[in-house]
């Protein structure tokens, strides 16, 4: 079944390729539709006490002992929600602004959708690799050719880094794969079954860490992302921030921690550190941003760091947080940045000082923007605080409980630099918002135009889970807490040994 | 009904009535608005009252309801449940009964505003968040009410958002909280780790219990308390966190009235007393309690005497009596912090309502020196205003005679120079509202003859809740009738004795207080009343008979100057916090980034100009660059397997 999850997007996007004419975002959002249907329908099916379902495997070299597995398990079952959930968004998005050659950009946007469900999917390190590399090349396209200013400069940058990264994560696979015993395998239960000596695993939790990093990004490997976001057109935004992000973590959690956990472990300090680094570095840079969608690329790159310090914090309230984060965080950014580009397409600017007074004439965009920003904000019974405050508690903990001398100073001192986002997230967002929808009116925003309904069809359910999942995280919690603890047993028992 | 549907009906019909006016806005019909708004509150304050009733026959019981769980993962489970105990019935007696009163007086002063609609189901939004952070049963669910009143107040502060000035006023509030909340979910934290829930029964048991770990000065305690406390500083309104209350005076007068003086900021007095059996553990952190809101009463207080706005002298006078009640918690007097708590709120909503008043009448002109002989004009609000004015002073037999004498009488029991020190505060008090109350009411008009022209006692629907008020204000002590004047009259203390009884067993010096004689008593108590009417003839010598009216706040001297500028503390802030902050993410945006870049890109210069070297490749198109990097992969690939091989 989970086969067809990737299919169905790669069948779509080489029908939308041939389709020259602006028919080609209906059917693009069709397919989307019907991959969301699918999606739906494998969750209700879905068992959490369970381990992978809805295998697909078969031989793919059989003499290297390579297969091609695909399945959902409790880890992957959240990331893959994201991504059939947000896609349809996104495409539907996109229906307001005219692309030239909408068939390449649909097909490219299906395309990547195919790519994200097979990383999150893939079950043996070669089919993971096809499909990290699969993710990359459609919104480097994305970006190269619908983007911006000096998109030629940032793309190229964008790519260099991420190929770099790819490369070292290449290394390590092969290397991991070449350990496996009798006639290898690429499995990735084989892999968890390595007993790599420390050293070894240090090497490779320097490659594939570097590789997750550039992803994601953790500071300082982060100088792509402003950037890039920035020039991008929004649909590959938000691919880029709502999901991909999601790619680097979600390996941080499925191929770093059990593969090379006494190297996680003895790193973890440092990589905290240069998280809550990022995460307080991304905030105040995000307070002085003009342009709010070089704001909201600057947020996002915050949010990310707790994510990293919390899958980092070794227990188990910790990494259910960045769980449910990369979940919460995914549609809070689609939905912000889809605002930013409602607003630029209709004011011609982002520059928050040409901005001012649009609730005035538009108060559904405003509710619906209020909603998904209070949930950016982390206020409770939103998705952002569920997410945060698990992964703050996680940190708070891994910072009282791992420190010999003054654990409480250590782990109030930690917990307040962490938790300076939720001030420093009020600070940057509100002034983005009132910027932007309070205050007299502009030169810019006098005609200002209250949401379509193509707009409020995707603004509107955005919200809505914006507060269900606030209101009732525990549906999605119960989908992955099992897996997640069987994981974080399965890497403590690791360190111990 | 049950217990228990009825309990969650009078927290959710606020938020109803939130849904059906805020859906609603533009298309309901203006008395249809008005009539959900009000009963939604009014329908809580009834079921409240049924719940009083049934809590009292039923034996006083406190009554938990778990509706369902919230976040239950691993270790850490928080469910939506509801608390019905003797503290929450108090306060949710006041915050409805106060809370409807306030939501009709708006039905007649917001009626003609625009956004009238949305600004009676933000109120109404307000009341549920509000009710949720009293009726919850563990720290979370007060967490959300806690930030939720946050989030109105942001709402409601920068209600007229087209101006600029107003919405940095309400970002201020919200940023400032938010800095308080920070500290507050920290001890929540802690309070998990060490107590592996954040029920409040649930805890209390625990530190009750014989096999409690955690004795009198327990560290873990006294940081869970102080980080609580953080909190309290934030919503309350407390040195060095109190600066966003006077800038919160943006906000239309009712919004003042019930979340800047009568609910929302005693959330922090509530959150000490309900967490009362770990502060009790803590003597360490009630000193700091008591030491800051000792300053910040004294430091209010002074500010207030030479504030012009009629606005910023009530929200000045809110924050130092917020340090009043505070200082009688530092004191381990909860149940008297909890009896001003009920006064305060009775007189300021009275005192902010008739300010409202006076400012609706006079066509939105806040300042004291531009008004003057409303008496003649305005004889309701000039009555109502005197009894609040009157209450808030001290005076006998006033509801705000009552409280404080409370206060002050435990102030005395741990040390005299508390008491003067309270007194002093207290002859300010009288003062700054006397001075408020003359320069308003009596005097000849000094307001433009146009204003003149309009001037006219307000509609039924705002005088109405003066005079409700006005009654609570003279009347509301009877419910804290001190030993002195009646044995055992004291039903407050009786009602809430049970809240204590857990701190009583953990803590026993807390509550040793060596008894004073009755006619100590009586002479302290003569003491500050004579300073308070001291003070009024004071200011009546100074306002009525000399006709002195205030100088503008720029044209002050010396001290005043100063107190006029409020001690520069918002200067203070500014170039200590926010400039530095600031200037720091211009550095960071613009010159750091641009430098983080540079080393990174110059790694990658450094490898490509290794791979110049070897293979003079370099064509700048990305395929080759690309073809180059694969081939060293492969390279690279083929010598490990060469080697491991």
């Amino acid at each position: 079944m989970t086969l067809w999850l990737v299919l169905i997007p790669l069948i779509a996007s080489l029908i939308v390729f041939f389709i020259r004419n602006e028919q080609a975002k209906r059917i693009a959002l069709l397919f989307s539709c019907l991959e969301l249907i699918l999606g739906v329908y494998l969750v209700a099916q879905f068992d959490p006490l369970k381990k992978l379902q809805f295998e697909t495997n078969f031989s793919w070299i059989a003499s290297a002992g390579i297969n091609f597995h695909l399945g959902i398990d409790g880890i992957g079952i959240l990331p893959v929600i994201l991504t059939v959930l947000l896609v349809p968004f996104i495409i539907l998005s996109a229906f307001e602004t005219k692309y030239e050659k909408p068939n390449v950009f649909y097909g490219l946007i299906l395309l990547m959708q195919a790519s994200l469900v097979g990383v999150f999917t893939a079950q043996g390190a070669f089919a993971y690799y096809l499909f990290w590399e699969g993710a990359l090349i459609p919104v480097y396209f994305l970006a190269a050719i619908w983007g911006g200013e000096n998109r030629i400069r940032v793309t190229f940058k964008f790519f260099i880094y991420t190929v770099f990264g790819s490369l070292l994560m290449l290394i390590a696979l092969v290397y991991m794969y070449m350990q496996t015993p009798g006639s290898h395998s690429d499995e990735l239960q084989a892999f968890y079954a390595l007993g790599l000596s420390k050293n070894t695993q240090y090497i490779i939790f320097i490659g594939l860490f570097i590789a997750f990093a550039i992803k994601m990004p953790v500071f300082p490997f982060h100088t792509w992302q402003p950037d890039t976001y920035t020039i991008s057109p929004t649909p590959a935004t938000m691919l880029l921030s709502g999901i991909m992000l999601k790619m680097g973590i979600y390996s941080v959690i499925r191929w770093l921690l059990p593969v090379t956990p006494t190297a996680v472990w003895d790193n973890s300090t440092i990589v905290m550190t240069l998280a809550i680094i990022g995460l307080i570095y991304g905030a105040i840079i995000a307070i002085q941003q003009k342009d709010i969608k070089r704001l909201l690329a600057y947020s996002s790159f915050s949010h990310v760091g707790l994510m990293v310090a919390g899958i980092f914090a070794f227990n188990h309230v910790g990494l259910q947080g960045a769980m449910i984060q990369m979940l919460a965080h995914g549609i809070n950014v689609v939905g912000l940045f889809f605002v930013v580009d409602i607003i630029q397409r209709r004011t011609g600017t982002r520059n928050l000082a040409d901005l001012g007074g649009i609730t005035q004439s538009a108060p559904v965009l405003t509710v619906l923007f209020a909603i998904i920003m209070l949930g950016s904000v982390g206020l409770p019974l939103t998705n952002g605080f569920v997410g945060e405050f698990m992964l703050l508690i996680g940190i708070f903990k891994f910072s009282y409980l791992n420190f010999a001398v003054m654990p409480l100073a250590i782990a109030i001192s930690v917990g307040v630099l962490a938790g300076s986002t939720l001030i420093f997230g009020a600070v940057y967002m509100l002034r983005m918002f009132q910027g932007v929808m309070f205050g007299e009116k502009t030169l810019k925003t006098a005609e200002f135009k209250d949401v379509t309904v193509s707009e409020a069809l995707v603004l509107v359910p955005l919200a809505i889970l914006v507060l269900v999942m606030g209101v009732a995280p525990n549906i999605f919690i119960k989908l992955s807490e099992p897996a997640t603890k069987e994981l974080l047993d399965f890497v403590i028992s690791k360190i111990n040994k | 009904m049950d217990n228990k549907t009825l309990a969650l009906l009078a927290l959710l019909l606020p938020f109803i009535g939130f849904l059906i006016n805020g859906l609603g806005f533009r298309r309901l019909p203006k008395p249809l608005v008005g009539l959900v708004a009000v009963a939604m509150p009014l329908a809580s304050f009834i079921i409240t009252l049924i719940l009083f009733g049934k809590f009292q026959s039923g034996g006083s019981k406190s009554m938990t309801f778990i509706y369902a769980n919230w976040i239950a993962i691993h270790d850490i489970t928080i469910s939506f449940s509801l608390l019905i105990d003797q503290l929450s019935l108090i306060m949710l007696s006041f915050v409805t009964g106060v809370g409807t009163l306030i939501h009709v007086y708006s039905a007649g002063y917001m009626g003609e505003d625009e956004g009238y609609g949305k600004f009676m189901a933000y109120l109404n939004l307000f009341m549920f968040s509000m009710l949720a952070l009293i009726m919850g049963s563990n720290y979370m669910i007060m967490f959300i009410g806690w930030e939720g009143v946050g989030l109105c107040s942001f709402l409601l502060i920068g209600f007229w958002n087209k101006n600029r000035p107003y919405n940095a006023a309400a970002q201020k509030a919200f940023v400032m909280n938010r800095i308080g909340d920070l500290g507050l979910i920290l001890g929540v934290f802690l309070i998990f780790i060490f107590f592996g829930t954040s029920e409040y029964k649930d805890i209390e048991a625990f530190v009750g219990a014989e096999t409690n770990p955690y004795k009198v000065g327990a560290w873990q305690v006294v940081t869970i308390t102080i980080l609580l406390f953080v909190g309290a500083m934030g919503k309350s309104a407390q040195v060095p966190l109190y600066t966003w209350l006077p800038d919160a005076m943006a906000g239309p007068t009712p919004v003042s009235a019930l979340i800047h003086a009568a609910t929302m900021v005693t959330a922090g007095i509530y959150m000490v007393v309900r967490s009362n059996f770990l502060y009790s553990l803590a003597p360490a952190t009630l000193d700091i309690v008591l030491v800051i809101a000792l300053i910040t009463a004294l430091l209010a207080a002074s500010i207030g005497i030479f504030q012009n706005d009629i606005k910023k002298v009530l929200a000045y006078s809110t924050v130092s009596q917020l340090g009043y009640m505070f200082m009688a918690l530092g004191v381990a007097s909860y149940t008297s912090g909890m009896f001003h708590v009920i006064t305060h709120a009775f007189f300021k909503a009275l005192l902010f309502l008739g300010a409202g008043s006076v400012i609706h009448a006079l066509h939105h002109e806040q300042d004291i020196r531009n008004m003057g002989g409303l008496r003649k004009y305005m004889p309701i609000t000039f009555i109502t205003f005197l009894v609040a004015t009157l209450a808030i002073s001290g005076i006998p037999p006033f509801a705000g005679f009552f409280s404080k004498d409370e206060i002050l009488m435990h102030l005395y029991q741990k040390s005299p120079v508390l008491w003067v020190l309270g007194v002093a505060g207290s002859a300010m008090t009288s003062f700054y509202m006397f001075r408020l109350f003359f320069l308003t009411f009596l005097g000849e008009f000094r307001g433009t003859e146009e204003q003149r022209h309009h001037l006219h006692e307000s509609p039924i629907s705002i005088t109405l809740p003066l005079m409700i008020l006005a009654v609570l204000s003279i009347g509301g002590g009877l419910i804290g009738i001190p030993e002195v004047f009646a044995k055992d009259a004291n039903w407050l203390a009786k009602f809430t004795a049970p809240l204590f009884t857990t701190s009583q067993k953990l803590n026993p010096q807390l509550f040793n207080h060596a008894h004073l004689s009755h006619s100590t008593e009586y002479i302290l108590m003569g003491v500050s009343v004579v300073v308070a009417i001291g003070s009024i003839i004071f200011a009546y010598i100074k306002f009525v008979a000399n006709r002195t009216v205030p100088k503008p706040e720029t044209e002050q001297q010396g001290i005043g100057k100063v107190l006029a500028n409020k001690y520069y503390v918002d200067e203070l802030y500014n170039t200590v916090f926010v400039k530095p902050i600031l200037a720091f993410s211009r550095f960071l945006g613009e010159s750091f980034e641009v430098f983080v870049d540079l080393i990174v890109e110059g790694f990658g210069q450094i490898v490509k100009g290794l791979g110049n070297a070897f293979r003079k490749l370099q064509t700048g198109s990305i395929g080759v660059y690309l073809f180059a990097i694969v081939i060293g992969a492969v390279i690279w690939i083929a010598f490990n397997l060469f080697i491991y091989k």
